[in-house]
């Protein structure tokens, strides 16, 4: 539409050079990128997380601009695009985090758009000398693509004062400053933890431009989430295991160590465990499909939380 | 003399970004880039020092040309060259090697000549650089 008025706009003055774009059709530009697929995939398989889906949306919004500006020749430095993921555990951060990686990869702020999840482990070392090359590494590695660091916070350990996470720290920062454009940093930990990691380390929030916190899922998007994994497994839950299950996930929301869809995750498995070992306790009966898909109340209502007692991770049920 | 070694040797050097599309050719394919460099050019010393480990499981170049620029700050007065190492299997060998950083007088080779019994001559190629101790080599004098 644009684009006609536009190639004679060039024609008339004259201009040979086509490297400097002077308007742009905003809905090729989408369409080229196809970044609505990506948003709207994270739309349908992340249940809940609205404020983080708007965010991420506009974080779009602005790339895509930035990108177009880029191509107008009227943006003259990289964006910061390290981006820091506070919430609970299990409200979806690593899986934002991937979803991220190829956004910026489709918009063309990455180069290859890959992953590297890393903690504390990969990148502090365990004595003298072995910290610096085991960051560098690391950030070799993630090159061209995202580094995702999870529990960010434990990099720095106020209490012990020749820890060596100091160093990967230093080494991180600098390279968040001066490569840019080769790689995109993501911080992620729980809410207070990483408020105070920002505090001490006033360098990693002058360098992060985004921070979206991922709010805890309500009771209803738990149990969209679960009949959501279910699908993917190719179960379903019996009207009065759904049930159930709805009672479970208010008591177990109650209970320590809740981690959202970890949680819920976790629950399943065992669930699982529980309707395989009930079907296997009847040897002579003939098994449909429908027997193995179907969950019962009873699978669920095992479950020692309903007993009073807890359903952390260390404990089976 | 300007040395031949490995690929692309017949050309002028490569810049900063041929290198880096070069390398990540290798890295596309799934070789491990790793860098060496080496003050001793005789073409029969196939061992040169490597500059850090063979980097595996690189996704972008990015990476090894922030380390190739660290060899040369070191090692700017010697010879660099980088290799893809092919790990699969069958090939399990280096399947590229190119020189990226020369020194800036290469001082070339001496045919030695020696008569040995009968008519016959032995031959030997030695380095003129080598006559100064290893790391002053190419030091600009």
């Amino acid at each position: 539409m644009t684009a006609q008025p536009n190639l004679q706009a060039i024609r008339s003055a004259g201009e040979a050079h086509e490297a400097v774009v002077t308007s742009v059709d905003l809905r090729r530009e989408i369409e080229a990128v196809e970044i609505e697929q990506v948003l709207a995939q994270l739309d349908r398989e992340l249940i809940g997380l609205l404020p983080v889906k708007t965010r991420i949306r506009e974080i779009a919004s602005l790339l895509l601009v930035e990108r177009i500006r880029r191509k107008m020749a009227l943006a003259t430095t990289f964006p910061t695009l390290h981006m820091s993921f506070t919430g609970n555990p299990g409200t979806g951060k690593t899986t934002v985090a991937l979803r991220m990686a190829s956004i910026l990869h489709r918009l063309g702020f990455v180069r290859r758009g890959h992953l590297i999840n890393v903690t504390r482990d990969d990148l502090v070392g365990q004595y003298i000398g072995h910290t610096a090359p085991k960051t560098k590494e690391i950030l070799k590695k993630a090159m061209g693509g995202v580094l995702f660091i999870d529990e960010a916070y434990y990099l720095y350990r106020p209490e012990n004062e020749r820890d060596y996470g100091q160093e990967a720290i230093e080494i991180l920062l600098q390279v968040m400053e001066s490569q840019r454009e080769d790689l995109v940093v993501i911080l992620a930990g729980y809410g207070d933890r990483m408020e105070k990691f920002f505090q001490s380390n006033p360098g990693f929030r002058s360098r992060i431009a985004h921070h979206i916190d991922f709010p805890d899922y309500g009771e209803t998007e738990l149990l969209a989430i679960a009949e959501l994994m279910l699908v993917e497994q190719n179960y379903r839950f019996s009207p009065e295991a759904r049930e159930a299950f709805v009672r479970y996930i208010a008591l177990r929301k109650a209970q320590p160590l809740f981690s959202n869809a970890r949680s819920i995750r976790n629950a399943l498995d065992r669930i699982r465990l529980r309707q395989a070992s009930r079907l296997v306790a009847d040897i002579d009966r003939v098994l449909t499909s429908e027997d193995l898909t179907l969950i019962e109340a009873g699978d669920v209502l095992a479950s020692r939380v309903f007993s009073g007692g807890s359903d952390a991770p260390i404990k089976q049920t | 003399m300007r040395i031949t070694q490995g690929c692309f040797s017949f050309l002028p050097d490569l810049t900063d970004d041929q290198i880096k599309s070069q390398v990540q050719y290798c890295l596309d394919k799934g070789w491990a880039v790793s860098i060496e460099f080496t003050d001793d050019p005789h073409p029969r010393n196939t061992y040169w020092e490597m500059w850090g480990l063979p980097m595996f499981d690189l996704r972008d170049a990015a990476g090894i040309m922030k380390e190739l620029a660290d060899c040369r700050r070191v090692y700017g007065d010697r010879y660099i060259r980088i290799c893809g190492f092919d790990s699969s299997h069958g090939w399990e060998s280096v399947r590229i090697s190119f020189i990226v950083n020369r020194p800036a007088h290469e001082a070339g080779f001496r045919l030695d000549r020696q008569e040995s019994v009968g008519r016959n001559i032995r031959y030997a190629t030695r380095s003129y650089a080598n006559d100064r101790p290893e790391g002053e080599r190419y030091q600009s004098r």
